[in-house]
């Protein structure tokens, strides 16, 4: 039997969200670590397989249970931008249907506004700087998923090959 | 010996960082590269990321709320 040895260079993230908000860390934390040297492996599953979709339009922030997320406006004079509505709306108010779409809007504008980079931006530079993507295959199956739904350059494995691939990393996250 | 410069300037983390990366990558070693950013995140992430890829900081500075950075390609 052969036991890898770490090459002290690889990272390895799990990334099993699927919100706007969720979908940041793995993309951000996995393209500076490549333009840092680290060999960098993603594997996506659950609802995370959806950041690998080519249409992101679906992604979304809901603030229903969601207490720790400001709500501040990204229109309006500079006190009223500076207001954080989380604590004064009443999170029941969160389920009146149209209230996540409006404030996952709110929160690309605010993005927006302060020049961070998009999903999509992001998940190119990976592809560009040589992160491996890898779209769990069960999940696919489970979701009714095609591969046609995805992006290019993308591969396809299951739990064994992240394993196998985690092993030889020295640094490993699940998100 | 050719200089190169970047302009970062707006961009949030981790794009100057990446857009470093991409830049250097087109450089020939002993090159010097400058880089114009307003992240303020990158004060510290400069030095962390020279230090991680042997590409050494030759200087930093804040000028007029930019901050410049001069790095070498290592070799």
């Amino acid at each position: 039997m052969t036991v890898e040895t770490p090459n002290n260079n690889g990272l390895t993230i799990i990334a099993s969200k699927g919100t706007l908000d969720w979908a940041f860390p793995p993309f951000i934390v996995g393209s500076t670590a490549a333009a840092m040297g680290k060999e960098v492996t993603i594997f996506f599953t659950f609802y995370g397989l959806g950041l690998l979709l080519k249409d992101l339009s679906g992604l979304r922030v809901s603030p229903q249970g969601n207490p720790g997320m400001p709500m501040k406006m990204p229109y309006g004079p500079k006190w009223f931008q500076a207001i954080d509505f989380a604590p004064k709306i009443p999170n029941i108010m969160w389920n009146i249907p149209g209230m996540e779409l409006f404030a996952t809007k709110m929160m690309k504008k605010t993005m927006q506004k302060n020049n961070i980079a998009t999903i999509e931006e992001l998940r190119d530079v990976c592809l560009e700087i040589g992160v491996k993507l890898i779209a769990c295959e069960m999940t696919i199956g489970m979701f009714g998923y095609s591969r046609e739904d995805f992006i290019d350059g993308i591969e396809y494995a299951g739990a064994a090959t992240y394993l196998d691939v985690a092993q030889s990393s020295n640094h490993d996250l699940f998100v | 010996m050719t200089q190169h410069t970047l302009d970062a300037t707006g961009l949030n983390c981790p794009m100057p960082i990446l857009k470093t990366k991409q830049t250097l990558a087109q450089m020939t070693a002993k090159d010097t590269l400058e880089v114009r950013c307003t992240d303020k995140g990158s004060t510290k992430d400069f030095i962390a990321f020279c230090h991680q890829t042997g590409n050494p900081l030759l200087s930093q500075e804040e000028n007029d709320g930019q901050f410049i950075f001069h790095i070498e390609k290592g070799a």
